[in-house]
């Protein structure tokens, strides 16, 4: 009875550390695409040592996308478009595609409205970043996550 | 081959917004796709978009893999004086394109 109690403690003990073995390569696999990391490295890459606030930016993607090759995304920034307070530039990130950049788009006070829409591929359910740069050279941001049913990019060519 | 799609209106207020829609046929090959026997197709996407108005750049786009294929950009701009948007897409292995649309301000 003694005998069995402690092999029964024993297989528990071992199914737990093979468990957590188990995950250890799960996460080790993940750099294999970008990550957050790569993210905050691809945003430093544009803005600096400039601070990014959030706000102003609004970014229109569908929360919930069936096919990832063909994602409509519209961004658009709560600015006056004068000539003394515009737009310089629109930057939008991703989180988990094999690189972090999705787009630079440069306006300027002639652009009138600051909204810039186009269509993006996902790779996977994922954090969408879209920064913008104003004339006083201060940045906001804004973040919305997607979840992807079908992933774009890496998928095998037939 | 390439093809492109222009819209941008034919007349316009002084002062008036207007959109500017543009799409260029082309494949946007990311690089990160391999085929069945393992080899990667190499990268072929367009890399910079450019609108002018009357000489004068009003917007510009750098484009990354993440971009879906055949590139769909929309933007904006005031209507200041008739004249001519001139497009230009760049792309990898030498790829460039031109398109052009004029309009009538009032």
């Amino acid at each position: 009875m003694y005998k069995q109690d402690s092999t029964r403690r024993q297989f528990i003990g071992l199914a737990g550390s093979a468990a957590v073995l188990g995950a250890v390569p799960m996460v080790a696999l993940r750099p294999a695409e970008a990550t957050p990391a790569t993210l905050a490295t691809a945003i430093r890459n544009v803005v600096g040592t400039a601070v990014v606030k959030t706000g102003k930016v609004k970014l229109d993607i569908p929360p919930l996308v069936e096919n990832g090759n063909t994602v409509p995304m519209t961004v658009s920034v709560a600015n006056p478009m004068s000539p003394d307070d515009y737009v310089k530039s629109i930057h939008v990130f991703n989180e988990k595609n094999p690189q972090s950049n999705i787009g630079n788009f440069y306006l300027g006070p002639r652009a009138g409205r600051a909204q810039i829409s186009t269509r993006i591929r996902l790779a996977d359910s994922q954090k969408i970043v879209a920064i913008a740069r104003l004339s006083d050279d201060s940045w906001w941001s804004a973040t919305v996550d997607v979840v992807v049913t079908l992933a774009a990019c890496t998928e095998e060519v037939i | 081959m390439a093809a492109a799609l222009i819209n941008v209106p034919k007349n316009a207020k002084r002062g008036e917004i207007i959109e500017i829609k543009t799409l260029m046929s082309h494949i946007m090959e990311t690089g990160y796709r391999h085929t069945s026997t393992g080899e990667v197709v190499p990268r072929d996407i367009i890399t910079s978009f450019t609108c002018r108005y009357n000489g004068a750049e009003i917007f510009r786009a750098d484009l990354f893999p993440a971009i879906a294929a055949n590139p769909f950009i929309t933007f904006f701009t005031v209507a200041t004086e008739s004249g001519k948007f001139d497009f230009e897409w760049v792309g990898d292995n030498g790829f460039s394109e031109t398109a052009s649309a004029s309009i009538s301000v009032e």
